[in-house]
């Protein structure tokens, strides 16, 4: 058993099946739990947050697994996994977990072992002076950002992932130590509206978005396109069929009709529509995952469209902080960011906020009516004196 | 309870494995790391390394030096393959779009899935990541790994592949990101020979499954996550493998209401943990946290100084169905009105419990925006007990997916077929009850679509019969 040296391994060529094995799914899990983790499954009786990031598991046993998560970017080079498992093999036993939000997880039966491995993961740092294993990402606080692949390998972006979360990660980076959050919030990133990320239930997403219809790369379209695919892949029936001048055939697009999905452009690479000017960044609030107290939501658009201003996204990095600011400090406890949104009313959200309310915002896409406001139960804010001011209701 | 895989596991030792030494992956110094510059201007990238948060671009510049000092025949794909991507990743900032041409189809023989192709459209500027194909790994159910194993994977992604990677990819697989054709197939065989280890979906077929940790190292895991998980996973292995599908379908198992892994936003078959008996109450420790013994919500609301735990105002009053009291010293639930939200349980875990008599709740149909709109899962199945093999689980997942396979149009998600039929038709498909429980309100519109059965005397009427009573 060895992994092999050869050009081609042990596949031949001129043999495929030869050796071939298939539909084998993924390692067993079990073979992956720590010995704590494997006496103890299904009998755990109680966890405590003991500091942010450190968290203890009780047994029913009365045996505990202390547990240090530590933030991570997702993009990782084998040098980094290589340390990660130097720490595994140091302090537990050879064992690491990664969670469903790019967090690391190291775990130790010992409050001993607890403190040397903490010690030794706060003073790690990579050469340009960022943490390595940041601790934190518990309780009421900001958890470490997913997102979405952006430029490092992606064909559809409207942004870049790893720059945009490295710059909010920063900005953030006291919530993810601390729990002075009313509630957890949880942070998503998304390239566009594929959201292989899917972020649209999250306290706060970030949405990379085009603004430009596509163009047509007349040339290539019959070529390499299945023309009736690109047609019914919009979904609001903007494409039709056309033909070029020499009488080829190719798409027309009703360009005022186009809400930039993308959609196209997936089913047929002769429709791109990403624009350094067309592109930026589209901030949604208030969704949330979680049954607890309400049930879970949808995600709302609060700020239709930001720069991509590579590579630290001052203006995202800005509302999202009014946002968390406004939230941290008027919100109750127990309550999540759209739990907060609708007590006190989406009008006082974005006066409390501090964020522009356009037309954008109000949604006319299909069941647009659900979120429109049937009732004289409202609050008053500068928004709506302008209104008022603009009907000739008042001077 | 231990758990046996259905194939005896090979036990994999890095020492075996290995194909790097100690000196080859410690060979370069911190000194030189620091100096280090790769071979194009990366301006905006290197600004990205400030900062606390981990830096991907500092991480990658040790990936890249690392490179640089192995000798040539110990990689088979370029050298600098990090280096270029860095440097097409900059042009990308400075162009404001991607530098990733449209997709392009390659694979491993008789999968349909699990290797994403992608081709740089600056070759001629960054030959090393001109084709920079992404290999799909379907993680062990939570993520919990070894060292060995992991090792053993860096030392085969370095030697075929880029040496960059995702740990994890939104789905839940561990992505190997950048190589080059030629390399697919030896490194399935190096997977699947060397290390057991098959790839995920991708495409039109079953994507990866993924799981929270549940009984793992969770208290409130109403079922086995990881088993449900790893059962349907290799049952469906031919699904995950070979699209026949009309789109995309995940699967995500959560252990409770909390969500963790969002399948409630994210899995066309959301299976959640519940129970259906009582929430198990310690009074003891009810006292303990009004004692101020217990820090509500295990300390995770630490950090801020929110007065002393009032259960009243802080359980109690935020229970949805106000379902609780707390008279006398005594708290008491009552469970038939109990939508088991999880707050109560959240907040003072040690004094409260989910009930003993667990399964799942089946929801159906989420999807991200594309094509009509984001969907959250509907309820479909509010209550299933679940005994391996899952044979009820698997036998309602194979109903679903022969009426979708029937019925679906191409790029038609689950969600969206039961919109485009209702919910009604596609609770008559699947021959459940219809039940309250699958709405938040009834119909606000009369529009019902009344079958001809439903009404006494069918539809087929003479129109002289209605003469003879009502003139012209």
């Amino acid at each position: 058993m060895a992994l092999s040296l050869e050009r081609l391994g042990k596949y031949d060529p001129a043999d495929p099946q030869k050796n071939r094995r298939t539909d084998l799914g993924p390692r067993h899990f079990w073979q992956y739990f720590p010995p704590v983790i494997q006496n103890n499954y299904g009998k755990w009786a109680y966890h405590e947050v003991l500091e942010p990031g450190i968290l203890v598991h009780v047994s029913e046993t009365g045996d505990k697994v202390y547990t240090v998560r530590c933030g991570a970017a997702r993009f990782m080079t084998v040098q980094h996994v290589r340390e990660i498992c130097d720490i595994a093999d140091k302090y537990c036993d050879g064992y690491v977990r990664f969670t469903t939000r790019n967090n690391i997880e190291f775990m130790v039966d010992s409050v001993e072992k607890l403190e040397a491995l903490k010690k030794d993961l706060q003073s790690r740092k990579f050469a340009g002076g960022s943490y390595k294993f940041p601790i934190g990402g518990t309780g009421a606080g900001v958890t470490n950002i997913v997102h979405t692949q952006g430029y490092i390998h992606c064909h559809t972006p409207a942004t870049d992932a790893s720059s945009m979360v490295k710059a909010v990660a920063d900005a953030l980076f006291d919530e993810f130590q601390n729990m002075q959050l009313p509630a957890k919030v949880r942070v998503s990133m998304a390239c566009c509206l594929n959201m292989c990320g899917a972020v649209h239930c999250s306290d706060i997403a970030l949405l990379g978005y085009h603004r430009k219809p596509p163009i047509i790369d007349h040339d290539i379209i019959d070529k390499v396109c299945e023309i009736p695919l690109a047609i019914a892949a919009c979904p609001v029936g903007a494409i039709s069929p056309d033909k070029t001048p020499e009488g080829g055939r190719t798409v027309k697009i009703k360009k005022d009709r186009c809400m930039f999905c993308g959609n196209c452009y997936t089913m047929c690479q002769a429709l791109p529509l990403s624009d350094k000017e067309g592109d930026g960044v589209t901030i949604l609030a208030g969704g949330k995952i979680s049954n607890r107290i309400s049930p879970p939501k949808f995600s709302k658009v609060v700020v239709p469209w930001l720069p991509n201003n590579f590579p630290r996204f001052p203006e995202v990095v800005e509302n999202v902080k009014k946002i968390l600011n406004a939230y941290a400090q008027n919100a109750n406890k127990y309550e999540r960011l759209g739990d907060w949104a609708e007590r006190i009313g989406w009008e006082k959200f974005f006066e409390k906020c501090g964020l522009e309310f356009t037309e954008h915002l109000i949604d006319d896409y299909r069941l647009a009516y659900d979120t429109w406001r049937t009732s004289t139960q409202f609050k008053f804010t500068d928004a709506a004196w302008n209104v008022s001011k603009a009907a000739g209701g008042i001077d | 309870m231990a758990f046996e895989p259905k194939e005896p596991q090979k036990e994999i030792k890095y020492s075996e494995m290995r194909i790097y030494t100690d000196e080859e992956l410690n060979n370069y110094t911190e000194e030189e790391l620091k100096n280090f510059k790769i071979k194009h201007d990366i301006p905006d990238l290197e600004e990205l390394e400030k900062g606390p948060w981990p830096s991907f671009v500092s991480d990658a510049k040790q990936g890249a030096l690392h490179r640089r000092k192995l000798a040539d025949d110990r990689m088979l794909i370029d050298r600098d393959v990090i280096e270029d991507m860095l440097g097409q990743l900059q042009v990308s900032f400075n162009d404001g779009e991607t530098h990733w041409k449209h997709g392009g189809i390659v694979g491993v023989f008789g999968y349909g899935g699990g290797v994403i192709g992608r081709y740089s459209d600056l070759p001629e500027k960054f030959p090393s990541i001109a084709h920079f194909h992404t290999i799909r790994v379907n993680q062990p159910a939570s993520k919990f790994y070894n060292t060995d194993f992991l090792r053993t994977i860096c030392d085969l992604w370095e030697y075929r592949g880029s040496g960059m990677m995702n740990l994890h990819g939104s789905t839940g697989d561990l992505v190997l990101l950048g190589t080059t054709t030629e390399q697919l197939e030896p490194i399935f065989f190096e997977l699947t020979n060397e290390l057991d280890q098959d790839l995920g979906g991708s495409g039109s077929n079953l994507r990866t499954p993924s799981c929270c940790i549940g009984k793992a190292r969770c208290e409130f895991a109403c079922y086995d996550t990881q088993d449900l998980s790893y059962e349907l996973t290799t049952y469906y292995q031919d699904e995950l493998h070979r699209p026949a599908f009309p789109y995309k379908f995940k699967f995500k198992f959560d252990g409770c209401p909390n969500g963790c892994v969002a399948s409630i936003a994210r899995a066309d078959m959301s299976f959640i943990g519940t129970w259906r008996d009582e929430i198990r109450i310690d009074q003891d420790a009810v006292q303990g946290y009004i004692a101020g013994d217990f820090a509500p919500n295990g300390g995770a609301f630490a950090g801020r100084d929110w007065g002393k735990f009032d259960i009243q105002k802080e359980v109690i009053d935020l229970c949805p169905s106000k379902c609780m009291k707390y008279e006398d010293g005594v708290l008491t639930i009552d469970n038939s009105e109990c939508v088991r939200c999880m707050h109560c349980i959240n907040t003072m875990p040690r004094a409260l419990k989910p009930g003993k008599d667990t399964g799942i709740s089946i929801l159906c149909g989420a999807k991200a925006p594309i094509l009509e709109g984001a969907q959250m899962s509907t309820l479909i199945v509010p209550f299933m007990k679940l005994e391996p093999p899952y044979d009820n689980v698997k036998e309602f997942i194979e109903k679903v997916w022969e009426f979708w396979m029937e019925e679906g149009k191409n790029r038609e998600r689950l969600g969206e077929l039961i919109q485009r039929f209702g919910l009604p038709k596609f609770l008559e498909i699947m021959e459940l009850p219809p039940a309250p429980q699958m709405v938040k309100m009834p119909r606000e519109n009369p529009y019902i679509f009344w079958k001809e059965e439903d009404v006494p005397g069918g539809w087929d009427r003479d129109i002289k019969d209605y003469r003879a009573r009502h003139k012209r």
